[in-house]
């Protein structure tokens, strides 16, 4: 069966004339590309327009609220206890340069396997259940964990671990030296975007995206459904704890703030925000939020306040999220 | 970068205006800036708040609003008790808003958190509203100060006096956090170094509501005094509901280690008359404090406590060691800040120590019955001076390894 639609499809591509659909998607996907190089480019210049520190917390959001949108937009999981994941591997990684004298690449690998084991064992219990249950057992789990690193002593408590340093890179590259460190956090952002990219347009990213539109005909069709959530999971669980890690290192302090429930729901709010199951939306959404944060933390306005009122003109008026509408639009042409 | 901009600023303004050159050059940007760093809204907006960025700018005014005929700018910004906030917010004034000097960061967890990142940045903050010694002990710079109290002066102060009352046995309620532990530590150090003992301690979140579990367990210890190593709104509510479970008609008794006016005044006098407490500065001590007291009553409608009237003096001493130091710059302003008496309403023979320490006389104050107030904030009778040299670490016994400083 695979075999026969398959080969439909590459026939119908190598004829022009029939081949609507095909060359549409085509089109579709050169336009990503040249928005993405185009994005890649921007990035490249913009520490010297914009403040580096304030970029970096942008990328650091945008890739966590990236590997979120992998198993809410692609697998339909909603998971409400990402912060567990983000915050666990900031303090791993500021644990690791601090107290063990980390290289900080290395720190921020470690920590992002750290999250990925966080995110096995927290995912081998939360896949049994969907749904408002599966958020729930998420939200429970890293409830625990926040605790969990509200007592243990090497958090510090409400302190955190602060005045991290942010050390050599493989103890050549100065990462004080704000530039530096703006390329290496690049560079992490791209490889990690990249990753989630791939995998959505991977052989398995169509089954995850086969399990969120019918997840009783992709068991039909043979596939181990609890595997493939599992394995979306930890990955999402990994790249959310890069994120966290790379945070801890440019802003050279890691928080309670990381590990709390609130954090969990500001990363949905991202996505929802810019556009869930599509590829820069959560970017989008997350440069949005954290210029939001920003802006008005020095008015008098409340800024919880103003985000809940976007949320829900979001809600009402464009529910597809500021991407997911863009290219609703586009597609419509 | 620094020097870039300062000799664009000097290129710029001897072109511009010829005779001011001579002066223009020694202040970074053409303008003297601090920023006010603390807790606006949460369970410390009234023991430092608004009410420190108004005795910021009071001391601006009486200073003559201009150094070094530069013009002064204060701003400020709510921490949220947030470190990474804090940071996020400190880097930022550094490092775009030309901001020189940092002061007041209410609560120990930011105020480490920034003086760390002010030591590595090379400027100036001057701590009032935390209170952890560790500021000026392990974790000291060269560039770091810590005027007002600090927890060794409430350990002494408040310690000192409960256990010459009696009160040899005690129970710690203390909030999880540097600022908590270290005056945990160092008024148990206090009573067991005066033949006293602890029988535990209980550790609770910042800005906890229900105490209750935390107070049955200090109930069930037996100990004399329970001590409430916490402050602002948490040290409130805990006396609030240990009245509720009848802690003191049991025989125990309170001691609020961290309490200043603002919080007697938000308890009021009912619920905290005969509190022992330590602070630093009284509006009511004498013709001096009592027209700044006014003067501030005027602008905000509330009489400041120690953290308020300690911003003040922080702010006005640093400008006056700019103006002595005929520059902004740094290193300079910090060697007159170390050098300096402090002579001003706040401290009346103040100095400052190696460490960055500022030393001068703390009091003991009781909390009078509501029947004796004569006026709506008069809170206070004195009951002893803790003169500076035993409210405060000596520079060997703080852990602060000043040799490293001139590296």
């Amino acid at each position: 069966m695979t075999s026969l639609s398959g080969s439909g499809v590459t026939a119908s591509g190598e004829r022009p004339a029939t081949a609507h659909p095909h060359a549409r998607q085509r089109s579709r996907s050169a336009i990503g590309v040249v928005i993405a190089l185009i994005a890649v480019a921007g990035l490249c210049a913009a520490p010297f327009f914009v403040y580096p520190v304030f970029i970096m917390t942008v990328l650091c959001f945008a890739l966590f609220a990236t590997a979120f949108n992998l198993l809410l937009g692609y697998v339909g999981l909603l998971s409400f206890g990402h912060a567990a994941f983000f915050g666990g591997a900031a303090y791993f990684a500021a644990h690791a340069v601090k107290v063990w004298g980390f290289e900080p690449l290395s720190a921020i690998l470690l920590a992002a396997a750290g999250a990925g084991v966080m995110g096995l064992l927290i995912g081998l219990l939360a896949i049994r259940r969907q749904g408002i249950y599966f958020a729930m057992v998420t939200l429970a789990l890293s409830q625990m964990v926040f605790f969990i690193f509200l007592q243990a002593p090497f958090t510090h408590g409400e302190d955190g671990i602060q005045n991290v340093p942010r050390g050599h890179l493989l103890g050549l590259i100065d990462l004080n030296q704000p530039l530096n460190i703006y390329y290496f956090v690049l560079a992490i952002f791209l490889l990690g975007f990249f990753a989630v990219w791939r995998i959505v347009h991977s052989p398995f990213g169509h089954v995850l995206q086969a399990i969120r539109e019918n997840e009783n005909r992709a068991i039909s069709l043979g596939y181990r459904v609890e595997r493939y959530k599992l394995a979306a999971f930890v990955m999402s669980a990994t790249i959310a704890g890069l994120a966290g890690a790379m945070k801890a290192i440019v802003l050279q302090i890691a928080t309670l703030t990381d590990v709390a429930w609130q954090m969990s729901g500001e990363v949905v709010l991202m996505t929802l925000l810019g556009g869930m199951g599509t590829i820069f939306g959560p970017s989008v959404g997350a440069a949005l939020v954290v210029t939001m944060q920003n802006y008005f933390a020095t008015s008098n306005v409340p800024v919880t306040v103003i985000i809940g009122v976007i949320f829900v003109l979001c809600v009402l008026l464009f529910r597809r999220g500021i991407v997911g509408e863009a290219i609703r639009l586009m597609s419509r042409r | 970068m620094r020097i870039d901009k300062t000799v664009l600023a000097a290129i710029l303004v001897a072109g511009v205006m010829a005779p001011a050159a001579a002066v223009a050059q020694e202040v970074s940007d053409g303008v003297v800036k601090i920023g006010i760093l603390n807790d606006q809204s949460g369970v410390y907006a009234d023991f430092g708040g608004k009410w420190s960025v108004e005795a910021a700018k009071m001391a601006v005014e009486d200073f003559g609003g201009k150094v070094l005929d530069k013009p002064i700018e204060i701003i400020d910004a709510d921490h949220q008790n947030k470190p990474d906030i804090a940071v996020n917010i400190a880097r930022e004034w550094y490092d775009t808003k030309q901001v020189d000097a940092i002061m007041e960061l209410t609560t120990s967890s930011v105020a480490l958190a920034v003086q760390g990142l002010s030591k590595e940045k090379g400027k100036i903050d001057i701590v009032t509203g935390a209170a952890t010694t560790e500021l000026t002990g392990k974790q000291c710079s060269p560039y770091g100060f810590h005027w007002a109290y600090d927890t060794h002066a409430l350990a002494v102060g408040t310690g000192g006096a409960l256990v010459k009352a009696g009160g040899d046995s005690w129970f710690f309620l203390t909030a999880d956090y540097a600022f908590g532990y270290s005056l945990e530590q160092q008024t148990a150090d206090f009573v067991k170094a005066n033949g006293g003992k602890v029988l535990g301690e209980v550790r609770h979140p910042l800005a906890t509501t229900d105490f209750s579990s935390f107070l049955l367990q200090a109930q069930s210890s037996g100990a004399k005094v329970i001590g409430l190593a916490n402050a602002g709104l948490d040290t409130a509510n805990a006396i609030k509901q240990a009245s509720e479970f009848g802690i003191v008609q049991g025989g125990q008794k309170l001691a609020a280690l961290l309490f200043t006016l603002a919080e007697v005044h938000g308890l009021g006098a009912e619920a905290a008359q005969g509190l022992n407490l330590t602070e630093g500065w009284y509006w009511d001590q004498n013709d001096k404090n009592r027209e700044f007291g006014k003067r501030f009553m005027e602008r905000t409608g509330r009489m400041p406590n120690m953290i308020q009237a300690g911003t003040y003096s922080a702010v006005l001493q640093y400008l006056k060691a700019v103006k002595a130091a005929g520059t902004d710059e740094t290193k300079a302003v910090a060697k007159q800040l170390h050098e300096m008496p402090v002579h001003d309403l706040f401290a009346k023979n103040g100095h400052v120590q190696a460490n960055g320490r500022m030393v001068y006389d703390m009091y003991l104050f009781q909390v009078k019955k509501p029947d004796e107030m004569k006026g709506k904030w008069d809170y206070y009778n004195e009951v002893a001076t803790v003169p500076g040299k035993d409210a405060f670490l000596s520079v060997k016994d703080s852990g602060c390894d000043v040799s490293a400083f001139g590296k």
